[in-house]
């Protein structure tokens, strides 16, 4: 947490400065009030006073009042503005340091918890700073504060005052110890009455197939009713709370009058009048002393939370970016060349190697095709060469140079990558098709509806409401996966690369959309180089070169047909999909 | 997964509901059941706030009872004041004084005076003035006899004896010079006892020289002097005499009352405490059942309602928007009712009172919360925006999150970085100022309850001064003002969480009055599962997805005989589902027939054909439980024996059997089960289940070649002796298939054997062509 603290700016810690300054003024301030309180008091009640003595310290006070109430203001404007400059800062840390993130730490992370801990941990911590600033420091000066204004005032009412401190803390920790675990198990509950909702609803069918709803609804009302009992002890044990901290406050005032009736009644009577003073200011004291212990414990429990979240932020921040750019602007004579040389990869962590001694070269304008069972390494193969990973060992090179070496953007300026799964962008059809940055300037309309038309795309396109203008959805839930597929194919078209990566990016596709699309792809870019991972045999006979991978090692190379004959994973393979007849008829 | 409904975490929930006083009156008709306890919570909410109310005027009879032993005890201070002063009057004193004197007025000593070579002329001729008067005015004859000098005085008063004591000339002359207002009064023991008797006042005896003192004090007190200054000398007196004089406070009655207060507390402690947890039941016991009807609610809606509506969405009604309900109840609904008590009580108890100041309360308080209702509006839009904003944002992190890869090779992160600073620097914008609004609440709540302070203060004093008022009026008002602003924020707070409320019980209910499926009441048919022969008609069907414009499913007729093989062809998203959909019954067909064994679909109940069908999914559905319940799965009597035949059968034995709790391996979503094995699992689960019929839907090429052959001999395996419809994705599986269906767009538009299909050359063909074109 403290870490993170210190990422605020001078003008952030200024800020917080006068946002103390502010505070420790709202607190004299309103520290002030029951002293003319006490004093509007004596005054009402002593027979004889002035009007314009009662006007004045009430005058007084009402100034008090306005002056706390514009210091905390005052102090909430700068606790805002910290709160909110901070989440800003520390949020676009998080997303500077993701976009740099290599895919393995992403793997790891995990998408979904990188998201949340962008938004919701930033968020813990922002209203932890908001209400800490305020509270935090509050709670301790007002405390401290009212304690020695009250301190000399007699030790009988110091030591109830102090047992009632001590009772309200001693009932805040024993709830926080036997409450605070089982609230652990809520969250793990609820997870659990949630996973069990879905898991009905995702296998709708199959519960209505086997006739299973009453097993379902069983399984359901079982947590339904653990989560219930569970709930039902906590708040229970909770409902203590609010009567204790009732009886703490008024019987601590009442004690208070009580005792300062026997001390009224055992001294001197010129200090009779000072006694009941001290005795109503006091009281007035105590009652401060007691809501900032309240407040603090209070913070007391949101700190933890903050905290897991800082942890949890701290962790993204303090990751290693180790995939670094080169230098190299990307200007070669060799175009649309991909070689690897003695490739093999590992996780840094793992013993096995993912990829081992894979070597190949493809030359412009032809087709490598990767194929082999799952994890036989085909996707992590490809993925060297955008430099996703790099390799472990050996040389990944395009138009004759090391990847490492190139600038990001000279590299990627080469490439046009199409991921098994199709992203969307919010924005319009011509937005996602000519997304990015190819260093050629910006791609003109005719250039995305030639993309689109190659994809196969322009027909579905031309039948929506806007056609290239229409709106796509956050993660484009109104278009169907293989429109998907064929706009993110169209993309990366647009982009006029030298070298094409399709990670599994026909499998959406049906048989004929695929072998149209291919074709086209051909004629279009003659050009260019493709690299193809496939699952389907159809989809890769044509190629130039076909590498079969088996448990990250190279088991075969060559055509359709060469591999037919020569590599038995391939024939498996080929034979799985394909009957005897068709494979001899192609 | 998305949630609507929810902002992020500790964010304010805006959302209105659409029918606002519907819901919160179908909320109330559904806690009908708990009536009782609502009922009980409320009036012991009501009765809780009713002490509240009460508790503060017994607190100011305490302070009252208090300060009552800070004034001096003043009936005492006059019965002493009299006793001791009895001796000093005048007419007394004439009484006395002869006797306490016995002047020696005799000849001879006339006589020696006059003589006296000491006394001067000036003095001798005085006395003799006033011995010629003496006889006429014996009054007035002692005053003038002060006027002598000493050296005469003490020649005419010699020392005698006065009830017994000596009465020294010296005590004499002081006597006759004692000033009419006693002051500088200092008298000797002697005179002393002479003029002041003891007395006892409230059983305490005062001495005469503690008379004589008290007298004394009292004669030297300068009236102007300040008031402290006044006490500082009282407590000087004798002991005695403070011991009368001192204020008393009724001990007696101060312990009454604080054990009335500690009785009043602890009741209202009890009544909070009896309330919470019956609201709490209330709210827990409530939450549950809503749940429960949800996930029964789940089962029974038909299939084509989750074609509109989202997972997410479902779950976050049975999560967020159940918690939400249980939450307003259990905190919001009882501060509701005890804060309009609370609110009203103070009212009346404020007019009751007195109404000057009970406008002045209100007035006061009023003033400032018009500001805070000004406040609170514009906080609650910035609240809105910052909600969009922040929605905005997390959108586009969203987006960028799951998209890295492609934004980091088509060079977007310029492009991505630049949008999240736009997002980023409107979110910390409204963020700034709904902050800074929502906390000037507390604040400005504080300042309300004092100002209302001062101007009941002041208002009170000027009533005071008029007569028109006690203090104890004041010093009630006093906490009237705090009772009376406390619960309107609150107020204002239990009614924007009751708006949040209203919204998601709308929801909720939404979700349980959602019309089910048709009713299955009227069918007594019953095909009997070792008794079906395996026939399938389908006669004239025509299917229409509610919402489409053209059947799905045109006139379609087909029949499959016993043991007969089905197959579904065509791209994806063509609709092959719609045959899984109609045939299981999961929607009602529109027109025609589907007939099993003879008998119409229609007169068998949704059970009895799910009963007839093994149903094999692509997407592979297990559940996070034991590898054994995945595979029994709602099947009654089956043996682990047969578990492992199946498992034996579908190649699973091996890989379950290395597995560290074997067929106990509780799965879940990390566990290293494959899509291979997962997909085996299913089939294992379908072979359990031994049907006449079977629907199948085959792998995706998405699993690794070895498993796919597995897979594949599961499959046939699971075929075999079925009427089995076959959802196929790979065209050389369903060369042998007796009927193949062919479906483009949601309709069946071919059907036949392979080969008839291939000499028709149409859709058919051109698919099974493509494979293999260049």
């Amino acid at each position: 947490m403290l870490k993170l603290i210190k990422n605020l700016t001078k003008r952030e810690l200024l800020y917080a400065l006068f946002c103390v300054i502010l505070i420790v003024g709202q607190v004299w301030l309103e520290l002030k009030i029951p002293d003319y309180m006490s004093e509007i008091t004596v005054l009402v009640q002593t027979e004889g006073s002035k009007m314009s003595d009662i006007i004045l310290n009430g005058g007084y006070m009402i100034l008090c009042a306005l002056g706390s109430l514009i210091f905390a203001a005052g102090a909430g404007y700068f606790a805002a503005y910290i709160a909110s400059e901070f989440s800003k800062n520390t949020r676009k840390k998080i997303f500077d340091k993701v976009q740099n993130l290599d895919t393995e730490e992403i793997k790891e992370f995990q998408t979904s918890s990188l998201i949340t801990r962008t938004t919701n941990d930033v968020t813990q911590i922002e209203m932890l700073i908001a209400m800490g600033l305020q509270l935090l420091v509050k709670a301790p000066i007002t405390a401290v504060w009212a304690i020695t204004k009250i301190l000399n005032k007699g030790w009988q009412w110091s030591a109830v005052t102090g047992v009632a401190v001590l009772i309200l803390l001693g009932v805040i920790t024993t709830l926080m110890i036997i409450v605070i675990p089982r609230f652990k198990l809520v969250q793990k509950l609820i997870d659990k009455i949630n996973g069990l909702a879905r898991e009905n609803l995702t296998g709708i069918r199959v519960v209505r197939a086997f006739n299973a709803e009453k097993y379902q609804e069983d399984k359901f009302d079982k947590t339904n009713n653990d989560l219930t009992n569970l709930q039902l002890f906590n708040q229970k044990k909770f409902a203590i709370m609010m009567p204790v901290m009732y009886l703490i406050m008024y019987g601590l005032t009442l004690s208070i009058y009580f005792i300062g009736a026997g001390l009224i009644q055992n001294s001197l009577l010129a200090d009779k009048i000072t006694l009941f003073g001290n005795m109503i200011v006091f009281s007035s004291y105590a009652m401060q002393v007691i809501m900032s212990f309240l407040m603090l414990a209070m913070i007391f429990m949101i700190v933890p939370r903050a905290d897991v979240s800082a942890k949890r932020i701290n962790e993204v921040l303090d990751t290693k970016q180790k995939i670094i750019p080169g230098t190299f602007d990307g200007k070669t004579e060799e175009k649309g060349t991909v070689e690897f040389k003695n490739v093999s990869f590992k996780y840094p962590d793992a013993d096995e190697y993912v990829l081992e001694n894979i070597s190949f070269k493809v030359n412009q304008g032809e087709t490598i095709a990767f194929i082999g069972s799952t994890g036989s390494g085909k996707s992590t193969l490809i993925n060297l060469v955008p430099r996703f990973y790099d390799a472990t060992e050996g040389e990944v090179l395009i138009d004759g140079v090391n990847v490492k070496d190139y600038k990001f953007e000279a590299l990627n300026n080469k490439l046009g990558y199409v991921p098994q799964k199709a992203v969307m962008f919010a924005g319009t059809v011509n937005y996602n098709i000519s997304y990015g940055d190819n260093g050629k300037g910006e791609k003109s309309q005719t250039k995305i509806e030639e993309a689109a038309k190659v994809a196969q795309a322009s027909e579905f396109i031309e039948k929506m409401d806007d056609k290239y203008e229409t709106h796509i959805a956050h993660g484009g839930t109104n278009v169907s996966g293989g429109q998907k597929q064929r706009l993110a194919i169209a993309r990366a078209i647009a982009r006029d690369p030298e070298i094409y990566i399709f990670d599994d990016s026909f499998s959406a596709l049906d048989y004929k959309t695929d072998a149209v699309l291919r074709k086209e792809l051909k004629n279009y870019t003659k050009n260019a180089t493709s690299l193809i991972v496939a699952q389907r045999i159809g989809t890769i006979m044509n190629a130039d070169k076909i590498v079969v991978l088996d448990s990250g090692k190279c088991v075969g190379m060559g055509t359709h047909k060469e591999l037919l004959k020569t590599c038995d994973v391939y024939k498996q393979i080929a034979l799985s999909q394909l009957s005897k007849e068709e494979l001899e008829n192609a | 997964m998305p949630r609507p409904n929810h902002g992020p975490a500790g964010g304010q929930n805006y959302e209105k509901a659409k029918d606002f006083k519907g819901a919160i009156k179908r909320l109330f008709s559904e806690l009908n059941t708990y009536k009782t306890l609502i009922v009980i919570a409320f009036t012991l909410a009501i009765l809780g706030s009713v002490l509240s109310i009460l508790a503060p005027n017994r607190l100011s009879d305490l302070t009252d009872e208090i300060s009552a032993g800070l004034v001096i005890n003043q009936n005492n201070m006059e019965i002493l004041t009299k006793k001791a002063t009895e001796n000093l009057s005048e007419d007394k004193l004439k009484e006395l004084l002869p006797e306490i004197l016995k002047p020696n007025f005799s000849e001879e000593n006339i006589q020696n005076i006059m003589q006296d070579k000491n006394i001067s002329n000036q003095d001798k001729q005085k006395l003799g003035e006033i011995l010629s008067n003496i006889e006429k005015n014996s009054e007035e004859s002692f005053k003038t006899l002060a006027e002598l000098p000493d050296s005469i005085l003490e020649k005419i008063f010699t020392e005698t004896t006065y009830e017994g004591k000596t009465v020294t000339s010296k005590d004499k002359i002081t006597l006759l010079k004692m000033d009419k207002e006693n002051k500088n009064l200092n008298l000797s023991q002697t005179l002393q006892e002479i003029l002041f008797k003891e007395v006892t006042i409230d059983k305490i005896k005062v001495s005469s020289s503690d008379q004589y003192k008290f007298v004394k004090t009292l004669s030297t007190l300068d009236k102007n002097e300040g008031e402290e200054n006044i006490y500082k000398t009282l407590d000087t007196l004798p002991k005695s005499v403070r011991e009368v004089i001192e204020p008393v406070m009724n001990i007696s009655k101060i312990k009454s009352i604080t054990l009335l207060l500690v009785c009043m507390y602890l009741a209202s402690a009890l009544f909070t405490y009896i309330q919470s947890i019956c609201m709490t039941d209330v709210a827990n016991k409530f939450a549950n059942n809503l749940r429960s009807r949800i996930s029964i609610k789940i089962n029974k809606l038909p299939l084509k309602y989750f074609d509109k509506h989202q997972v997410g969405d479902i779950l976050s009604r049975i999560t967020n928007d159940v918690d939400m309900i249980a939450q307003s109840m259990n905190q919001s609904l009882a501060s509701l009712v005890s804060s309009i008590t609370l609110f009203l009580g103070s009212i009346i108890m404020m007019f009751v009172t007195n109404w000057i100041l009970a406008i002045t309360a209100i007035v006061s308080s009023l003033i400032g919360f018009i500001g805070m209702a000004a406040i609170l509006r514009k906080s609650q839009k910035y609240f809105i925006q910052r909600q969009t904003e922040l929605g905005n944002l997390n959108g586009h992190i969203e987006e960028i999150y799951s998209g890295l890869n492609v934004v980091k090779t088509y060079n977007g992160k310029t492009e991505a970085s630049q949008k999240f600073d736009e997002y980023n620097e409107k979110v910390c914008q409204s963020n700034k100022k709904s902050q800074f609004l929502s906390g000037l609440m507390q604040p400005i709540m504080a300042f309300i309850g004092n100002f209302g302070y001062v101007a009941v203060c002041i208002v009170g004093a000027m009533l005071t001064m008029n007569g028109q008022i006690s203090f104890g009026v004041i010093v009630a008002f006093m906490t009237y003002v705090r009772l009376f602003t406390n619960p309107l924020s609150q107020i204002a707070q239990a009614m924007t969480s009751l708006q949040s409320t209203a919204a998601a019980s709308e929801r909720v209910f939404d979700f349980i009055d959602e019309p089910e499926m048709s009713s299955q009441k009227d069918i007594t048919k019953h095909l009997d599962r070792e008794n079906v022969k395996g026939y399938i008609d389908f006669e004239n069907v025509v299917f229409k997805y509610d919402g489409n414009e053209n059947p799905t499913i045109k006139d379609f007729t087909a029949h499959a005989k016993p043991g007969q093989k089905i197959a579904i062809v065509g791209p994806t998203g063509a609709g092959k589902t719609t045959m899984v959909n109609l045939l299981m019954k999961f929607y009602d067909i529109n027109s025609g027939d589907i007939k099993i064994d003879g008998v119409s679909t229609k007169e068998l109940t949704r059970e009895n054909i799910h009963e007839l069908f093994t149903m094999v999914l692509q997407d592979t559905w297990l559940f996070e439980g034991s590898i054994k319940e995945n595979i029994i799965y709602n099947q009654k009597n089956i043996s682990d024996d047969k578990v492992r035949e199946v498992c034996k059968e579908v190649g699973l034995d091996h890989f379950i059997r290395t597995l560290s709790k074997g067929y106990d391996t509780i799965l879940s979503d990390n566990e290293s089960v494959s899509a291979g094995q997962r997909q085996l699992l299913t089939i294992a689960r379908g072979m359990i289940q031994e049907t006449p019929f079977l629907i199948l839907d085959e792998a995706t090429s998405n699993v690794d070649t070895r498993t796919e052959e597995l897979v594949q001999s599961a499959m046939d395996k699971l075929t075999e002796g079925k009427t089995s419809f076959i959802i196929a994705h790979r065209l050389s599986t369903i060369k042998n298939a007796d009927l193949i269906l062919v479906m483009k767009e949601g309709n069946i538009i071919e059907q036949g054997s392979h080969n008839e299909l291939m000499k028709q050359n149409g859709f058919y063909a051109s698919l099974y062509n493509s494979q293999f074109e260049q």
